[in-house]
């Protein structure tokens, strides 16, 4: 690790303000990206702006049909959140389903979907819920939020506030693990809403994806019969040890299918 | 007594200490003056090294000193040897290239140390190797056997054109051709054993200390094997007088043969220790530890086997290919050769063998012994050829088996391999294991998962290993009120502390928390051949036990003399002498008793008691028994559960069943992970290691694997005293075979035979795909 400064600054408004006048600064949520990174000295933030001083993006609440969660809600609580259990069950178990115990209890959903890992599970509950992403200064849709492998649209000093999660009729999220790292080789979010049904892929292309034609097809058929046919192209699919783009192709159609099972079963 | 005695659960005295930190680990000590080393390692699989400017690095503030293989060769340093003589195909020797302690001229695979980097801090030793400017030539690069042996292949040795580092043959060849060539039926299979990469939870750590008053060196290290340190260090490195040596084991933290050998940093810190004046403190990382530590198994199997109709072995012809990585490591050429070759007749009566095997130079990470060491990859190979003969010739796995198996009116069976089995009763462990695991019932749980659109299949394995090598010294002192125990063996984890004083509290009479084990100190322990091939209980045990005996002779005699009676009345039992006229005294009195001179016969000392006895192994043990494993392949993702573990093994005499069942465990976990995740991958061109840190290597977890149903039958082994057979290694060696079974079974409605290790989610993907498709 090569050295840095530190500060905790006490408002959000303080936070943006030096990452505004930092060359080289960092923002630091759970820090469950940033430190090994840094540890193996593939980063090398001048500031880390530690965010832990600013409780208030702590809090989970529901009003109306929308879950509010803030982005420095740790993901083990999103998981144990009654809030979240009792609307979106789906996405208190993808938050169980995170990493391990450790790095559950110290990310944030905030710094998962500004990480945007394309094989993190968050980035696939935000699309499939069509999430709204509140930042210091603007609301952007999921839909226009994550554009590529580690990016987002978010500006270089913009900083996620909270997220805003229409309660969907019914959801599910099936994840098939990479065995040694855990991350999803694929994950897919299933949700049904009053306006449709939305289809999120992780971990199998260079970022989260939508998948329209499964989509359509559970619009009219909510089965798991739908889609069985719907193959998935395998060109542009992620390809490495663990899984070549042709079996993630295939590992599609199957958690999607398990995933729209198990939402039947919660609806 | 009893309740401490042999064959009883006690738990492991070790416990307390390394479960609330008060473990020292070689990284734990703290040298006054220490400086913090980091060996600068090579990126590249294959290179020359045209120059290496250490410059920018010598600058820094905090840098004490920047060593490369030009100050090695300039200090006389030796390098690290191979301690197994090869022949090539011709029969003549063929050389063994040593491991230089920091390559100078060419780097031969990715992790070879390059430079040592000496600094006030490890932070600055870092920033320091970062500036080390190494002006490399890369060269073509080989990672796999197939690609070192094709025509034109690069070779790692300029003296090894052909990379084939060198050729073995045991056995009868023409009479195995000619069983074949009457046998009623010819079974042939091609295996790969996957190679591993062994993990042990401490990564390694050398901290080397140097007094220039008496030019006497003092390593500490995470070692399975002190005094073989000691050795390579004042043989082949330092080259030193071995009393100029001191090496220092504490706790080790897991070693699974790869801690077994002398490794170039444990020599590099010594000498920088001596060049700059102050210890020098070395701890490798969890990187490091995937790079540069040996590596297991990596064989290519190819097995002709003849067959009878109704199912008897009559031949076995192995054809093999090992991969030894870029160098040929301390036991490399051992492994896939005799340790090998020793086991293949297993526990069938084989009439015929012959198996060749061709060592492979790769510009990969040197590869040696890995837990089992040879006996895993012959038990893996005898146990998939049965059941593929079984598919073939219509019998059951049991059947095959049962019809093969040497029968215990045979023992002791000398094998066509070499070895003389003493004991054991295969047929009884296999019907013990198989109803244990309700081998019966089998059918209505496939029927069962079957409607729940699951696969589930079962598999057994019958193996049987050898143990126990060489002979091993122990001494019993009696100090402070105690008992210490001073033995050459080396704990890294298996919980000696705990089984030796088992053995002398039984045979002294003491209690368990009187006998303390010393071990890992070649000043104090004056011989020791550590800890490798489950040796420590067969040999470290019966060595112990002649030193118990030995102290209650020799306190015949004292107590004689205090009792003022003859030596030859006074008997011994319970932990107390006594005349036969009913006047004792305890042993731990009799230790009090001797530390005034005036208690004392003529001519003895306060060390009355004392005594040191030694066991030579005339021969090897045979541990064996039999696994059965039950899983289930989701057909949809090619994922394998393992839903059911059963093991009954006979490992002779138990010291201790909860140590054992420890064994068990941790065998049958890494004979999992071999068989279902680990997967060490190379890039075939850049012969990069792909999978170097848990994030891509799949280590089993608990949540991976089932709870283990384990049995001990044990016949009490006639070749040492206390009868132990040995049981480190025994889980490895049962495991893979049984779980490719088990996987195949589950497969076989498909048509499905064969599955290399590791079958990982996406290879049982294919391997149904490729089924369905042929159907």
């Amino acid at each position: 690790m090569h050295p840095f400064d530190y500060i905790q600054p006490g408002s959000v408004a303080e936070a943006v303000g030096l990452m505004r006048d930092t060359a080289d600064a960092r923002f630091l949520a759970g820090g469950m990206t940033l430190i090994p990174v840094m540890k193996q000295r593939l980063a090398a933030p001048s500031l880390l702006i530690d965010l832990a001083r600013l409780a208030e993006l702590r809090a989970i609440s529901a009003k109306g049909g929308t879950l509010t969660i803030g982005a420095l809600a740790r993901h083990a609580a999103v998981a144990e959140s009654p809030v979240v259990q009792a609307r979106i069950p789906a996405l208190a178990s993808l938050a169980a389903g995170i990493g391990d115990a450790q790095v559950r209890n110290r990310g944030t959903i905030g710094g998962s979907l500004a990480n945007n890992d394309p094989v993190a599970d968050y980035p696939a509950a935000m699309l499939a819920l069509g999430a709204r992403i509140r930042t210091d200064r603007r609301c952007i849709d999921a839909d226009a939020f994550f554009t590529g492998m580690f990016a987002t649209a978010l500006e270089p000093d913009e900083m996620i506030i909270q997220v805003e999660v229409p309660v969907p009729e019914a959801a599910a999220y099936q994840k098939f693990e990479q065995p040694a790292s855990h991350y999803a080789v694929a994950g897919v979010m299933v949700a049904k809403a009053a306006d449709g049904v939305r289809v999120a892929v992780t971990g199998a292309g260079s970022g989260v994806f939508r998948m329209p034609a499964m989509e359509a097809a559970l619009a009219d058929d909510f089965t798991p019969a739908a889609i069985t046919g719907i193959a998935v192209p395998a060109d542009g699919l992620n390809a490495d040890l663990h899984a070549s783009a042709e079996y993630r192709a295939h590992l599609v159609t199957v958690l999607a299918g398990r995933a729209v099972a198990a939402a039947m079963g919660r609806s | 007594m009893q309740r401490f005695g042999l064959g009883q659960p006690v738990r492991r005295s070790e416990d307390p200490r390394l479960l609330t930190g008060r473990g020292r680990y070689a990284a734990d000590v703290r040298l006054p003056g220490e400086a913090r080393a980091v060996v600068l390692r090579s990126p590249h699989a294959h290179a020359r090294i045209r120059a290496i400017d250490t410059t920018r690095a010598l600058a820094m503030p905090g840098v004490l000193a920047v060593l490369t293989g030009a100050d090695v060769a300039a200090d006389g340093l030796g390098e690290v040897p191979c301690s197994i003589r090869v022949n090539g195909r011709d029969g003549q020797r063929m050389p063994r290239p040593g491991r230089p302690l920091l390559a100078a001229e060419r780097v031969r695979y990715v992790g070879d140390g390059v430079a040592l980097v000496v600094a006030e801090t490890l932070a600055t030793a870092v920033d320091a190797a970062e500036r080390i400017d190494v002006d490399y030539d890369p060269l073509p690069a080989v990672a796999t056997i197939e690609a070192a042996v094709a025509d034109g292949a690069p070779p790692v040795w300029d003296a090894v054109p052909d990379n084939r580092a060198f050729f073995w043959q045991r056995g009868d060849g023409d009479a195995v051709a000619a069983a074949l060539a009457g046998a009623d039926r010819i079974v042939s299979l091609a295996l790969a054993n996957n190679r591993v990469v062994p993990c042990a939870m401490e990564p390694r750590a050398a901290v080397g200390a140097f007094d220039a008053a008496t030019g006497r060196y003092t390593l500490y290290t995470s070692s399975q094997s002190p005094h073989g340190v000691k050795k390579g260090l004042s043989a082949h490195t330092l080259n030193v007088p071995e009393e100029m040596v001191h090496v220092i084991v504490g706790d080790v933290g897991g070693g699974f043969g790869t801690k077994i050998f002398h490794y170039p940093e444990e020599a590099l810190v010594l000498w920088a220790a001596r060049r700059i004046g102050r210890p020098v403190k070395w701890v490798g990382d969890r990187s490091e530890a995937f790079l540069a530590d040996t590596h297991g198994r990596d064989q290519r199997n190819r097995l002709t086997a003849g067959f009878t109709a109704d199912g008897r072995l009559l031949a076995l012809k192995v054809e093999s290919f090992a991969n030894m990585g870029a160098y040929l490591n301390c036991f490399g050429p051992a492994i896939p050769t005799e340790m090998t070759g020793c086991m293949l007749s297993g526990v069938y009566a084989l009439p015929a063998l012959h198996a060749v095997c061709e060592g492979v130079y790769t510009n990969t990470t040197p590869v040696d012994a890995y837990r089992g060491a040879g006996r895993p990859e012959a038990s893996y190979m005898l146990e998939r050829l049965m059941d593929a003969a079984a598919r073939e010739l219509g019998l059951t796995p049991d059947a095959i088996r049962r019809l093969n198996f040497i029968t215990p009116d045979r023992m002791p069976y000398r094998t066509v391999t070499g070895p003389v089995y003493d004991s054991g009763d295969f047929g009884r462990r296999l019907d013990a294991a198989l109803a244990k695991a309700d081998w019966a019932g089998a059918a209505g749980r496939k029927r069962e998962a079957a409607a729940r659109g699951s696969l589930r299949g079962i598999g057994l394995s019958s193996y049987v290993e050898i143990c126990g090598f060489q002979g091993e010294d122990a001494t019993i002192r009696f100090a402070d009120g105690g008992i210490e125990v001073l033995v050459g063996t080396q704990s890294t984890g298996q919980g000696h502390e705990t089984a030796y004083a088992q053995i002398v509290a039984e045979t002294l009479g003491v209690p368990f928390d009187a006998v303390t084990v010393v071990q890992g100190d070649t000043d104090r322990i004056r011989t020791g051949l550590g800890t490798s091939g489950s040796r420590s209980l067969p040999v470290g045990g019966p060595a112990v036990k002649r030193a118990a005996e030995a102290v209650i002779a020799r306190g015949r005699g004292f107590a004689a003399h205090l009792l003022q009676a003859d030596a030859g009345e006074v008997r011994f039992a319970e932990g107390r002498f006594e005349t036969a006229g009913g006047r004792g005294i305890d042993l731990m009195a009799l230790a009090e008793a001797a530390t005034d001179p005036a208690n004392l016969p003529p001519g003895e000392t306060v060390a009355v008691l004392d005594a040191t006895a030694r066991f030579d192994l005339e021969a090897s043990t045979f541990p064996n028994g039999c696994h059965v494993c039950e899983v289930e392949v989701d057909p949809e993702t090619g994922r394998v559960t393992v839903v059911r573990y059963t093991v009954v093994d006979d490992f002779g005499t138990v010291v201790n069943p909860l140590l054992l069942a420890g064994q068990v465990h941790g065998g049958i976990a890494q004979g999992i992970g071999q068989a279902l995740m680990e997967f060490t991958a190379y890039d075939p061109d850049s012969a990069q290691l792909l999978t170097a840190s848990f994030v891509d290597y799949a280590l089993p977890r608990a949540a991976d694997l089932p709870a283990f149903d384990i049995a001990f039958d044990g016949i009490p082994c006639t070749t040492n005293p206390l009868g132990i057979k040995g049981a480190g290694e025994a889980g490895t060696i049962g495991a893979c075979p049984a779980v490719i079974n088990a996987v195949i079974d589950a497969l076989a409605p498909l048509g499905v035979t064969h599955i290399d290790m590791p079958a990982t989610p996406e290879a049982v993907w294919r391997t149904i795909r490729a089924a369905k498709t042929a159907a």
